[in-house]
């Protein structure tokens, strides 16, 4: 019974946070805690196999899928706390806590007695117990959930697939629409270029830069550009200076670098 | 060992299930707690199988988690479904069925 | 009227028991189908017949013709007594007690009119075929008019009420798709509609005295009826006669149901002869005859039967007087001529054998002339004003001389047809009641003018220079062969149907069916009769001559007439009657009733639909489309249930 006062306070607490947070996905975390919990109740009340199906499937499959799902969806509007119907959270909550009421009170009434316990079901392990009732009393439903397993794969391949209403673009269709585009706005037709490379930095940051000095506004991320975090080769040339240093040579400033300073800075004012 | 405890607390997570279906709007929220309202139910069939002695509880706590395996795997699809034709996974925002 | 019912009383009426059918009898259901198929096929067979369809409704009617011949031979090789004859087919109806056989009755009244139809009928087919000739719709008019020989001949050789209102309905029927053929001009829509209704009033009756008949009878055959007529309650015999006789009436145009039988001359012309002339309308004649067993247990029926032909005979005369239209005289006189019929069988065993001897002789003579009309009015581009003939008499000899021989027949002309037949029922009337006999023979007088008028203003009367008063731009002509020679054969029986009268024979032959009448002297010697019969026919024939002969006809009708001739003109306020007795009254009550039904029984019922849709107006509400919403009401309903659950069980 120790497990039990530990988890129990854990789970309604848990239970009651999916009620009240805000996110899905701590939600899902919190419904995390209330499987894992129940899974270890499961071995405490001598079912060892139900533990280990608990957190297989339960936890480790079908609370993934719908992590997985979440993913897909992303944030929200329905995560929003806000009621909008109007009653729905009082009435919701009145009827809830007379379920509740009526349930414990009810159950209380009930004299449960002392548990048989499972020791003599469980003679010879729990899963052969298991397996034997499965295979003989209750094969007709184990059957039966088979038909209902396939025939949920089958809705689901339904429901997400999508149909191709037009036709799969070729490779000489593709090119033939560039080049239709290049005549008709002028959108390059070529690969976009690569961004600037540096030895000693990761530069998928640093934009390309032209023959003449300005910077290549294509070759860098549009999500990088929105998130500001692009990086301008002017701000390296410090380290060409501490490599210079390092090779003995005394740094000097040169006319380039200035006139690449500025264009970077006008880079970065088009990106912000 | 009295199992009026772990009825209890079963009771008390299928109640609070019961709520968040009825409060939650996001729907995959709303199916987690209809999840938590199926754990809740297989926690008093295991229960109850303790109590008896007999292993038919455990049993269909098992077919529970198979077929609730099952309908999660639809019902997810279903919302898949639904949120790639309205861009919302709102339960209030499929209210077009009314007078 | 008491002279008749004792004469009912003393007279015997016989009873009909008919002898099993042989040798050519057995064909005897030839005759009705026979023409039927031809109905069937010209009908269903569609633009296929159109080429033949008229030779084989002419060919089947003649078929018929020659098996009513052979049979009416093979009758007259027989007794008096062995003349009765009956053909059973098949059982018609059977539930419970109540049997119907479909069989058929050859007797001499039945074969009589059954020559009568078949051979009159022959005729006007082949004249069809002449006249009908530029109509794109021929194939189906003789298909009509087969189907209307089929049913009339079912009509007169049922042994059954049943099987005579079988006949009595189909009659009805091609009557209205007749009368109706130029269903492209709405006044012979209106004229067809208004047939068919005022039939169905008489038919009505004629139903309700079938029913009545099997109620107390308990069958509805002659022969079982007529065994047990004598012996039945006097009053229902008299009720189930005076509805015979409203059928009858509505069929044979008597008041008060004449008024469709002047529109029903929209119709083809042959249709007017042979349906509205000669066969049809004369079917109400043959119901009272052919019902002498009831009309002879029920004086008052009987009674009320000559008040209505007398009352015909005058009314049809009289509009017959002022009428312009060749074809509504000769209408106003044919209703005339069955009232002259009906006064016939309407005075009892005494009459019935001159009603049929009259209606034989009136068929040959007025479809002769209706034939010759509808010849005249072919010479004339169809236009049926009289005032726009005159002088045909040498443009159109052979019609001119056929019609006049039909003149001659129906105004009494002595030797001709209808000499003897009228002049025998005015006799009989003058011995059974003086003012009947009186009213009968001032009909003859009016026939005798109007006829004169007729004959003057269509063949006579040209003007100063000679011509006629035809339309500009007509030019008549005489008819085809095909036509004429019908009216020649009609012409030559107009003037040789006396002969059935020869010793007397049709009285004899006719014994068998209505009664032999011990002979009884006329309050004046025959001869006397005769002779003041022919003089008042002179003297009709004189005053026509002298107002109408000797003067200008105007080329349109004078306005400035007097109030009786405005009457006559207007069909003697026929529908007028009709109107305010019937048709408004009629109006009024289903406006009300439509105008109950709209405020009270639909405001009822609209009521609770309105007040049920307020409600769920107000109720819809709760569907708001939120799934959460339903799902707080599904656990709110569980709560209930475990609530409940634990109240009853603690």
């Amino acid at each position: 019974m120790t497990a039990f006062w530990i988890l129990a306070p854990i789970m309604v607490l848990a239970a009651l946070g999916i009620l009240f947070v805000r996110k899905a996905v701590h939600a899902a975390l919190l419904l995390a805690v209330v499987m894992i919990s129940l899974a270890i109740l499961y071995l405490a009340l001598e079912a060892p196999f139900l533990f280990v199906v608990q957190i297989i499937v339960y936890t480790g499959a079908i609370l993934m899928l719908f992590l997985f799902v979440l993913m897909l969806v992303g944030v929200d509007a329905s995560d929003s706390v806000v009621e909008t119907i109007r009653g729905q959270r009082v009435l919701a909550t009145v009827f809830g806590l007379i379920l509740g009421l009526v349930l414990v009170i009810g159950i209380s009434q009930v004299t449960f007695g002392a548990a048989v316990g499972l020791d003599d079901a469980n003679e010879g392990g729990n899963i052969p117990q298991l397996a034997n009732l499965l295979f003989s009393k209750y094969v007709f439903a184990f059957e039966t959930t088979s038909a209902l397993l396939i025939t949920a794969a089958i809705g689901a391949m339904v429901l997400a697939h999508r149909e191709r209403l037009t036709p799969k673009e070729s490779q000489a269709g593709a090119a033939a629409r560039r080049m239709r585009e290049y005549a008709e706005t002028g959108r390059h037709p070529g690969p976009l270029p690569a961004p600037g490379v540096f030895a000693r930095h990761n530069s998928v940051d640093t934009p390309a830069l032209l023959p003449d000095g300005t910077v290549a506004q294509d070759s860098i991320s549009r999500v990088l550009a929105a998130r500001g975090t692009v990086r301008s080769a002017p701000a390296l040339s410090g380290d060409i200076d501490e490599i210079k240093r390092q090779l003995g040579q005394a740094p000097e400033q040169s006319p380039e670098v200035a006139g690449r300073s500025d264009a970077a800075a006008s880079t970065e004012e088009g990106d912000q | 060992m009295s199992t009026e405890p772990y009825i209890i607390l079963s009771a008390i997570l299928f109640t609070i299930g019961c709520v968040g279906v009825l409060v939650r709007r996001n729907a995959i929220v709303v199916f987690m707690c209809v999840e938590l309202m199926l754990n809740a139910s297989n926690l008093a069939l295991v229960t109850f199988a303790k109590a008896n002695g007999n292993l038919d509880g455990q049993i269909a706590a098992f077919f529970v988690m198979v077929v609730a395996a099952a309908e999660v795997v639809v019902g997810l699809a279903i919302i898949m479904t639904i949120f790639r034709t309205r861009r919302s996974a709102s339960v209030d925002d499929a209210s077009l069925l009314k007078y | 009227m008491s002279s008749i019912t004792a004469l009912a009383a003393e007279s015997h009426i016989p009873v009909v028991d008919p002898a099993a059918a042989d040798g050519v009898f057995s064909l005897a259901w030839l005759v009705i189908v026979l023409p039927l198929a031809g109905a069937a096929i010209l009908l269903l067979g569609g633009r296929r017949t159109n080429r033949w369809g008229h030779l084989l409704g002419t060919a089947t009617v003649l078929g018929s013709f020659v098996i009513g011949l052979s049979m009416f031979v093979a009758l007259l090789g027989r007794d008096a007594d062995d003349r009765t004859v009956g053909r059973e087919l098949f059982t018609w109806i059977e539930a419970g007690g109540f049997k119907v056989g479909m069989d058929l009755l050859i007797d001499p009244l039945s074969i009589l009119f059954v020559l009568l139809i078949t051979g009159v009928g022959s005729l006007i087919h082949v004249y069809s075929i002449g006249y009908m000739e530029h109509d794109d719709r021929r194939r189906r008019f003789f298909g009509h008019l087969n189907l209307f020989i089929a049913a009339m001949t079912m009509l007169v050789l049922a042994a059954d009420y049943l099987g005579i209102f079988l006949g009595w309905e189909g009659v009805g029927l091609a009557s209205y798709l007749l009368i109706g053929f130029w269903q492209h001009k709405p006044s012979a829509a209106a004229a067809a509609k208004k047939a068919f209704v005022i039939n169905r009033v008489g038919d009505i009756g004629m139903s309700l005295a079938i029913m009545l008949i099997f109620v107390t009878f308990g069958t509805t055959a002659f022969a079982g009826v007529s065994a047990a007529a004598s012996g039945a309650d006097e009053s229902t015999m008299n009720v189930i006669g005076l509805l015979l006789l409203l059928g009858a009436c509505g069929k044979s145009a008597q008041v008060p149901l004449q008024a469709w039988l002047l529109d029903a001359m929209e119709g083809p012309t042959p249709v007017s002869a042979l349906i509205h002339a000669a066969t049809m309308v004369t079917a109400g004649v043959y119901l009272v005859t052919r019902s002498n067993f009831i009309f002879e247990n029920a004086p008052i029926a009987q009674t009320t039967v000559v008040v209505v032909a007398v009352v015909t005979l005058l009314w049809g005369a009289i509009i017959g007087c002022a009428k312009d239209d060749i074809k509504k005289v000769l209408a106003g006189s044919t209703m005339s001529q069955i009232g002259y019929m009906m006064l016939g069988a309407g005075l009892g065993v005494a009459g019935y054998a001159f009603a049929i001897f009259h209606l034989i002789t009136h068929g040959f003579f007025k479809a002769n002339m209706f034939l010759g009309a509808g010849s005249v009015m072919h010479a004339m581009d169809d236009d049926v004003d009289m005032r726009h003939y005159g002088a045909l008499q040498k443009a159109i000899p052979v019609t001119f001389l056929t019609f006049a021989m039909g003149y001659l027949a129906i105004i009494g002309f002595p030797g001709f047809s209808g000499f003897w037949s009228k002049d025998k029922i005015i006799e009989v009337a003058f011995t059974q009641n003086i003012f009947v006999g009186l009213c009968a023979l001032i009909g003859a007088g009016v026939t005798a003018f109007y006829m004169t008028r007729l004959m003057l203003m269509t063949f006579f009367t040209p003007d100063a220079d000679g011509n006629g008063r035809w339309e500009p731009g007509v030019h008549p002509h005489e008819s085809p062969k095909v036509m004429t020679v019908p009216l020649i054969v009609l012409a030559a029986l107009s003037v040789l149907g006396g002969f059935l009268l020869v010793s007397n024979w049709i009285v004899d032959w006719l014994a068998p069916v209505v009664g032999e009448h011990h002979h009884e002297d006329p309050p004046l010697p025959a001869l006397a009769m005769t002779a003041i019969v022919v003089l008042v026919v002179a003297v009709g024939v004189a005053l026509a001559w002298f107002t109408i002969g000797r003067t200008e006809v105007p080329r349109t009708a004078p306005t400035d007439v007097n109030a009786l001739t405005r009457a006559a003109r207007n069909d003697l306020y026929g529908d007028a009657i009709n109107d305010t007795l019937v048709v408004n009254p009629g109006r009024q009550t289903v406006a009300g009733l439509i105008a109950f039904d709209t405020a009270v029984i639909d405001g009822a019922v609209e009521g609770q639909a309105a007040g049920m849709g307020g409600l769920a107006g107000v109720f819809r509400r709760v569907q708001n489309g939120f799934v959460r919403t339903y799902a707080l009401s599904v656990l709110a309903g569980a709560v209930l249930v475990v609530l409940v659950l634990l109240a009853v069980n603690l």
